[in-house]
């Protein structure tokens, strides 16, 4: 697969480890998070962590929506596909995700909700166009990689006249999310330098990633989602620790540049705008860090459309999903980790969506935990 | 048996109906023109609720199977071949010979008798090919909606060799594992069919009868082969975590060895989805004893079904029962069970 | 966020859509959001929409530097704070 495989080779990997060995200096311990769930999938399904030295840790960050997703915006998410007249459209990996009471999308469709799995908005689309008699909402979820889609569609269902078309959104941004973390990290866990985004990044540019370096003086290297990039990026952060320098660096120059993708940020421009505060599971709620529809689209926002309740949401009291998310605790250092908590039996999001932290470490990671027990 | 009857099955545009269940005049003529036509054999010549046959003297196996595959017809196959071919299989992983096999069609009302018809045929070129009759069967038809077009259960019967005894829980440290092709062909050529995930691929499922190449396999491995199985639902995933379980052992594999097509590899990229947790309906893992794991290894591959067969791996101690793998990269992973259902991934 | 992956344009359709593929494995996607894309071109698509093009030259830079075990240095300079 072109442009994949390449980046995928043992033999430079090899390389590029040892050269990650020889620059790491062994007096000093480097922790980098990796904001991306799609990095924290790729970094376990690859086993990056056997190729990186000892004093080099990877913390996994809360980039992975599915994951900060407050429980209260799943229960909302059911309730809207209980309605009768509704058929609710949404991603595969939110099917599982647990609500308050052990309820999930899934679970509601097998006791009769109308929840449809879509590859696309142009599959939900495509289903309100073609069943005029249904209220067919679409479970929007995702950072800025995900939003201008969303944003398409709205403007293609008002360009077709649709009326039977919303969405229920959840987007959120991602530079409010890192100074979060930051923000908070008084509270636990010191942060050296940020793996940026790959697609985030390819939409909204490097520019946003500026205050991170300038304010809080940590690098960010804005990697590419293969994992050739990610040991090339670790090697980056590096050489900028040791140097003293704290810029934002772009490794992923073949699909990003410094402004990132004017039309589709025009497009969430025009389509949404900011709300005062969101939740965010694990960060708290967060200033000016989630999207809603503007009042000209009114009618496709599902939360005005349904007049729907906001709903607190009730999660497990054990779960450290929160811990997690900011990077303070390890998946193993939960209770529930593979005890109440499996991929089979959710109790929170780090661990239904593929790319959590939790999930990751149990699918791809969790026989490191009983080689350090017996060692 | 011929019956007298008013009119032909109008077989390019009539449909099932409640009175081809119902056991009258219109159900004989149902199984007579269009199952006894396909399945055709002396024992459904005879026209019995029953099948007889001879036993001969020796170990016997039998095994059932449910049909529920949506699509009905997909690239490289339908319901009627995947039943046929996915009950033989289930007989051969036990070393077995198959000998027989019967079929229950649960048919919704409404459900065209073309499709009904195409189904069966296929059904009676796969056992004819694959040397294994059909002897006896059922119908039965439910109103609209109860059943997702038509549902076909099975149970087949085979013959063990003496001395064989392949069990999940004969897998011994130091066994090799031989994986007979490649990985996800049927599950990826399922996936290009369902309506939400609108791909396209010129990829045919693999479903095929194995117990061809079994029989190769055990005239050169005989007892030394210990364990044998299709990765069916689940992927081969599913199939090492069982046997691992199974067996209170690990497994050690190289990611490098294990062959997925371009296609399918490149489905699951687009999909977000793990080819060891993709369906196989042509596909065996065989845990081999070190001594003749070459030369089971090389009879594979001189069966049609077996060219690309390789060595992915060994069984190893582990109280953990882990199945891990090397990556391709050069890191260490586990290849855990699929958990829910594979739906594909944004993130 | 987010799994997008790198396929290749083979033809363009009407209303901002595009046939690609990956090996074999073909789509149709929406290109609304990239400029100019032309047939031939490498487009990184997510949930059915090109967000991108591949640079070819930078991703060969790229390549280069990995095997060298080097690293990159971006050819537009920005403000660097010590």
């Amino acid at each position: 697969m072109k442009y994949i495989d390449e980046y995928r080779d043992g033999a430079v990997a090899r390389t590029l480890a040892a050269r990650i060995a020889r620059q790491a200096d062994p007096r000093i311990t480097y922790r980098f998070m990796e904001f991306c769930g799609g990095h924290t999938h790729a970094i376990s399904r690859f086993g990056i962590a056997d190729l990186l030295p000892g004093n080099v840790r990877m913390i996994h960050g809360p980039g992975c929506p599915v994951c900060v997703l407050p429980t209260g915006r799943i229960d909302m998410a059911i309730r809207l596909a209980r309605l009768p007249q509704v058929t609710l459209c949404t991603y595969g990996d939110l099917m599982r995700v647990p609500g308050s009471a052990g309820q999930s999308l899934l679970k509601a469709k097998a006791a009769g909700a109308d929840v449809r799995m879509v590859y696309s908005t142009l599959d939900a689309i495509r289903i309100a166009e073609t069943e005029p008699g249904r209220e067919v909402v679409f479970f929007a979820v995702g950072f800025e990689t995900t939003t201008p889609p969303t944003a398409l569609a709205i403007r293609q269902a008002e360009a077709r006249q649709l009326a039977n078309f919303s969405i229920f959104c959840n987007h959120v941004l991602t530079p409010p999310a890192i100074r979060g973390i930051l923000e908070s990290s008084s509270d636990g866990v010191e942060i050296d330098g940020f793996i940026g985004p790959s697609h985030v990044s390819a939409v909204i540019g490097t520019r946003p990633y500026d205050p991170f370096a300038d304010e809080f003086s940590k690098p960010v290297v804005v990697t590419g989602f293969e994992p050739l990039d990610v040991l090339q990026a670790v090697l980056m952060l590096i050489r900028q620790i040791n140097e003293g320098r704290h810029v934002v660096e772009n490794q992923y120059v073949r699909a990003v540049t410094r402004e990132g993708n004017k039309a589709a940020q025009a497009g969430m421009a025009d389509v949404f705008t900011l709300r005062d505060a969101f939740a965010w599971r694990g960060l708290g709620s967060l200033p000016h860090s989630g999207l809603k529809l503007k009042n000209t689209y009114a009618a496709f926002d599902a939360e005005r459309r349904f007049d729907l309740e906001d709903l607190p949401g009730r999660e497990n009291p054990a779960c450290e999903c929160g811990a997690i998310l900011r990077g303070i605790k390890r998946p193993a250092e939960c209770k529930l980790f593979g005890t109440a908590c499996t991929p089979e039996t959710p109790l929170g999001s780090c661990m239904v969506s593929s790319e959590g932290a939790c999930a990751a470490h149990w699918t791809y990671g969790r026989f490191r935990d009983h080689q350090r027990r017996a060692s | 048996m011929t019956i007298a009857v008013l009119r032909r099955l109008d077989l390019s545009r009539g449909h099932v109906d409640l009175s081809h269940g119902a056991g009258g005049r219109a159900m004989v003529q149902l199984i007579a023109d269009i199952f006894h036509s396909a399945l055709d054999n002396e024992w459904l010549r005879r026209g019995n609720d029953q099948a007889a046959f001879d036993v001969a003297g020796g170990r016997m196996v039998m095994t059932t199977d449910g049909y529920v595959v949506s699509p009905l017809f997909f690239p490289g196959g339908d319901i009627g071949s995947l039943a046929v071919h996915g009950t033989i299989n289930d007989i051969a992983m036990g070393g077995a010979r198959p000998l027989y096999l019967s079929a229950s069609f649960i048919i919704e009302e409404g459900f065209p008798l073309a499709d009904l018809k195409r189904i069966a045929d296929s059904m009676g070129a796969a056992a004819r090919t694959a040397g294994v009759p059909v002897v006896t069967g059922d119908t039965k038809v439910v109103e609209r909606g109860k059943a997702d077009g038509v549902f076909i259960a099975t149970t087949g019967i085979g013959l063990v060799p003496q001395g064989l005894d392949l069990s999940a829980d004969k897998a011994r440290p130091g066994d090799r594992v031989l994986l007979s092709g490649s990985l996800g062909d049927h599950g990826v050529a399922i996936m290009s069919k369902r309506q939400n995930l609108s791909f396209e691929t010129d990829l045919l499922s693999d479903s095929a009868a194995l117990h061809g190449l079994v029989a190769d396999m055990i005239a050169v491995g005989g007892a030394d082969i210990h364990v044998m199985r299709d990765p069916t639902r689940g992927g081969l995933a599913a199939t090492l975590n069982e046997l691992a379980h199974q067996s209170g052992v690990g497994f050690r594999l190289e990611e490098s060895a294990v062959p997925v097509k371009p296609e399918v590899a490149a489905a699951c990229e687009l999909l977000g989805l793990d080819p060891l947790h993709v369906a196989n309906e042509g596909k065996l893992v065989a845990l081999v004893a070190p001594e003749s794991a070459e030369a089971v290894l090389a009879a594979m591959r001189a069966h049609p079904l077996g060219r690309e067969a390789v060595q992915i791996g060994e069984v190893v101690a582990d109280p953990q029962h882990f199945v891990q793998m090397a990556t391709d990269f050069g890191g260490g992973r586990i290849v855990d069970w699929l958990s829910g259902e594979q739906l594909p991934r944004i993130c | 966020m987010c799994l997008a992956i790198p396929v290749r344009v083979n033809a363009l359709l009407p209303g901002h859509m595009a046939q690609v593929s990956l090996n074999g494995v073909s789509m149709a996607v929406s290109v609304a959001l990239v400029e100019d894309v032309a047939v031939g071109d490498y487009v990184l698509v997510h949930v059915g929409y090109a967000l991108a093009r591949i640079d070819p030259l930078e991703a060969a830079r790229t390549l280069a530097a990995m095997r060298e075990a080097g690293v990159i240095v971006e050819r537009e300079v920005y403000h660097e704070i010590y």
